[in-house]
């Protein structure tokens, strides 16, 4: 049996009904828990109380990231093999992908409002999450707009693969025309710049709490979508009959 | 495929095809700009090269539904879409039609634009070069995001919507050339990213495009 | 009550607009899943 066998809307019905309430759980546990546990860290030497918000920001940038990527494997899933989950998977994730670089953007215009001194910055990370919105409205706005859904998932899924190539250059000609405030990676491999463990627990947990919720609303939408699907084509047969 | 590219031109010219249409909305847009900004040479100089470049770009934008809506309208894009020629070849010529309508009247009129907000002398040169360069890549995707729309209803909007992000690429290394040229410094490494991108598009977004193509006539 | 000192404003807005983009992310999301899944049912007991 190959993993191809969830593509198969019973299959994955019946698997992500089990699998649901698990990560569902998991969600609710480990953001609420991260989150909280990121509250209550001690205020940081040099940021004081704001360093409170990274427990907000870094995760949900990560996952307005991932979901991107998650979106074009799956549309590529569904432009080679056909498998109609996958394209209805692609469809769910992006409203979640853009409701992750909102919070990113304005968690970030928030902490640097009193930091940088400013809401906003033409900074070179800023710019790229503002340019992956308007990717994500364009996708979004494409699923919307076209009828068919077999047409509406082929013409997002080449939008796409399109689209990545043109965020992955967009970053590159952002970096190249302003050399930028932001901080570097908050999660360096390197020792001494190292966060502390103090921060550096509650964020990971706070990261995985991202995911899983990203993972059960991602089910969530997929088995929307798919009983959607149904309705429509029940509906379809009735008219005809 | 000459007598696509000769077909296409002579729809563009004649029967009010919006010819000119897209220099025309470009010498409003140099002509609104002014009036919002204040009249100082001093207050235009440092944004004319931007300015310029996104008006082009709108410009551009302007006239890219009509690539292959008329054509799907009356059904002679379905028999494009059967002929020899393949249909990435078909969209080729298409953007090329529509950059030879739309974009090399844009660069003839920038540089008289130019002079209206003040462009300093010596960026006019790197003004005419980066749009030559650069307008091609517009017209290319532009017909990638026609081909997507062209069977919506109100496809005009999401045309904007979906192709105006993809443009960001283009406009910042077209912009940074010209203004690297009015402060004379040196331009080569943008004009070689902005021509790497304009190649890369030309080669690979037909594929995209035709792909397009073909689920809409589906 | 923690301390929050002269960033308090900064810490509670970003924790409440971002919780209330996830509260309404997760609304719509379970609100559209009841839906679809009313609709379905009754569109199977009929048909």
């Amino acid at each position: 049996m190959s993993i191809w066998e969830y593509a198969n809307p019973v299959k994955f019905m019946r698997l992500s009904g089990a699998v649901l309430p698990y990560a569902v759980a998991g969600a609710a546990i480990c953001t609420i828990g991260g989150l909280v546990w990121g509250f209550l860290t001690p205020q940081d030497y040099k940021q004081g109380a704001t360093v409170k918000i990274v427990f907000l920001h870094v995760p949900a940038a990560m996952m307005a990231i991932n979901i991107w990527v998650m979106m074009l494997a799956a549309s590529l899933i569904w432009l080679i093999r056909r498998h109609h989950v996958s394209a209805l998977a692609a469809r769910a994730a992006a409203p979640i992908g853009a409701v992750m670089t909102l919070i990113a953007l304005a968690t970030g215009a928030i902490w640097g409002q009193p930091m940088w001194g400013t809401w906003w910055e033409w900074d070179p990370r800023l710019t790229s999450f503002l340019i992956l919105l308007l990717f994500y409205i364009g996708y979004m706005a494409l699923w919307a707009a076209v009828e068919d859904p077999d047409s509406a998932a082929d013409l997002t899924g080449v939008l796409c693969l399109v689209g990545s190539v043109f965020a992955l250059l967009s970053r590159y000609a952002v970096l190249f025309w302003n050399q930028g405030l932001h901080q570097g990676a908050s999660l360096s491999v390197a020792p001494g710049e190292r966060m502390s463990a103090v921060y550096r627990y509650p964020l990971y947990l706070s990261m995985l709490g991202f995911f899983l919720l990203f993972l059960a609303l991602l089910l969530i939408r997929t088995r929307t979508e798919v009983r959607r699907r149904r309705l429509a084509a029940l509906q379809a047969r009735e008219t005809r009959a | 495929m000459l007598a696509l590219l000769k077909r296409d031109l002579a729809l563009a010219t004649r029967a009010g095809g919006g010819f000119g249409l897209g220099v025309a909305f470009f010498l409003i847009l140099c002509a609104l700009v002014p009036f919002g900004v204040g009249p100082e040479t001093s207050a235009l100089r440092p944004i004319a090269s931007g300015i310029l470049w996104v008006g082009a770009l709108l410009a551009c934008l302007l006239s890219l539904d009509r690539i292959f809506a008329l054509d799907h309208e009356d059904g002679s894009l379905d028999l494009l879409a059967t002929a020899p020629l393949p249909l990435e070849g078909t969209v080729a010529i298409k953007a090329l039609a529509h950059w030879i309508t739309t974009g090399l009247p844009l660069i003839a009129a920038a540089p008289v634009f130019g002079l209206l907000l003040h462009l300093p002398a010596g960026a006019m040169p790197w003004l005419l070069a980066s749009l030559l360069i650069g307008t091609p890549a517009l017209s290319m995707l532009g017909a990638f995001g026609a081909a997507i729309t062209v069977g919506l209803r109100r496809g005009g909007l999401l045309l904007s919507l979906l192709v105006l992000p993809l443009y960001i690429p283009t406009l910042i290394f077209g912009a940074e050339i010209v203004r690297r040229g009015a402060e004379g410094g040196s331009t080569a490494t943008p004009m070689l990213f902005l021509a790497g991108i304009t190649a890369g598009v030309l080669a690979l977004v037909p594929f995209a495009a035709a792909a397009a193509l073909r689920v809409n006539l589906r | 009550m923690i301390e929050l000192g002269k960033y308090a404003a900064t810490v509670l807005w970003s924790y409440g607009v971002s919780v209330a983009l996830l509260a309404a992310l997760i609304w719509q999301t379970v609100a559209a899943n009841a839906r679809a899944r009313r609709e379905l049912e009754r569109q199977e007991r009929n048909g």
